[in-house]
């Protein structure tokens, strides 16, 4: 079972790390999570970009969550936005997708063009 | 929606929305009475009467981007394939309290999917508030109160460090598959 004591452990392991964490400029990636995001498969899109977040210990990128897009048919929807750099939407993420971008466009720089809103409407 | 778990995370995004900082969440279900039951509880901003009445239709809804809100009447419709129902009570600048109620083992029923990550998407997308779960298989219960996980965290270290929310996840994880004797 898990314990309160390991969560003590976490806590001091975590207090280390976490002035990196405070002052973070890095990259936000939001996620739609509303009623048309979370019907289309949201909540596994934001575990597993929890789960790269943490697998590689990205202290700098915030993981959000938003509203309605006002776009439901391409949902689940992710925006990246990096510092200095155009938003970019990806549309009809799957976890699948969403370790792609996580792992070329967040954490290399490349955004993944097959996946962007401008791909899809072509 | 194809979980019961997916309603509850969207129906508590309502709750957010309603600038509430206490949302408790119990999921009853009997099986000596052949009834599962979810009650979403917020201590947020509440409606009047005739507004409560209103959010069942479709065409309600409180933003101002759209004219449709689907959350509510998803979750009624829901019920209602299963011989259940949804009320709702509230008032104002006390909060609201929805409960949807189901045959638990009526064919439709969606099953209940994955509480842990619903959980875990909630704490991310708000910082600030505080969930219980209580989660009721006849006798026996399963609680999580975020207030207490605080307590050890202390000050600094928030719900969503992505190993306390891995931590919180297993708990659920382990909790309810012990309610259930074991089984996932």
């Amino acid at each position: 079972m898990k314990s309160l004591k390991e969560l003590e452990e976490i806590r001091k392991k975590t207090l280390e790390t976490i002035n990196i964490r405070k002052d973070r400029t890095g990259t936000r990636v939001v996620v739609g999570m509303a009623t048309c995001g979370i019907a289309a498969g949201a909540r596994p899109v934001l575990m597993s970009i929890m789960d790269e977040v943490k697998k590689n210990n990205l202290a700098d990128v915030v993981v959000a969550q938003t509203g309605c897009i006002g776009m439901c048919r391409f949902e689940p929807i992710v925006e990246v936005y990096k510092p200095g750099e155009e938003k970019v939407t990806y549309v009809k993420v799957t976890a699948a997708k969403a370790l792609r971008i996580m792992n070329e466009h967040v954490m290399q720089g490349k955004v993944v063009d097959e996946y962007t809103i401008g791909a899809e409407e072509k | 929606m194809k979980e019961l778990a997916l309603h509850i995370l969207d129906l508590a995004q309502n709750s957010i929305t309603a600038g509430a900082d206490l949302i408790k969440l119990t999921i009853n279900e009997s099986l000596k009475n052949d009834i599962l039951s979810i009650t979403i509880e917020d201590n947020g901003c509440g409606m009047d009467v005739t507004q409560a009445e209103k959010v069942k239709d479709p065409f309600v809804t409180s933003r101002t981007s759209r004219k449709v809100g689907l959350g509510i009447p998803l979750m009624l419709a829901a019920c209602q394939r299963c011989e259940g129902n949804l009320s709702i009570e509230s008032q104002k600048n006390v909060g609201t309290k929805l409960i949807a109620t189901f045959k638990h083992s009526h064919i439709d029923r969606a099953p209940m999917g994955n509480m842990a990550e619903t959980i875990g998407c909630l704490i991310i997308g708000s910082e600030n508030i505080d969930f219980v779960y209580v989660h009721i298989i006849d006798q026996e219960e399963f609680c999580l109160d975020t207030r207490e996980i605080r307590q050890t965290l202390g000050a600094e270290v928030p719900l969503s460090e992505p190993d306390v929310l891995d931590w919180i996840k297993n708990y659920i994880n382990e909790g309810l598959s012990n309610l259930r004797g074991g089984v996932i």
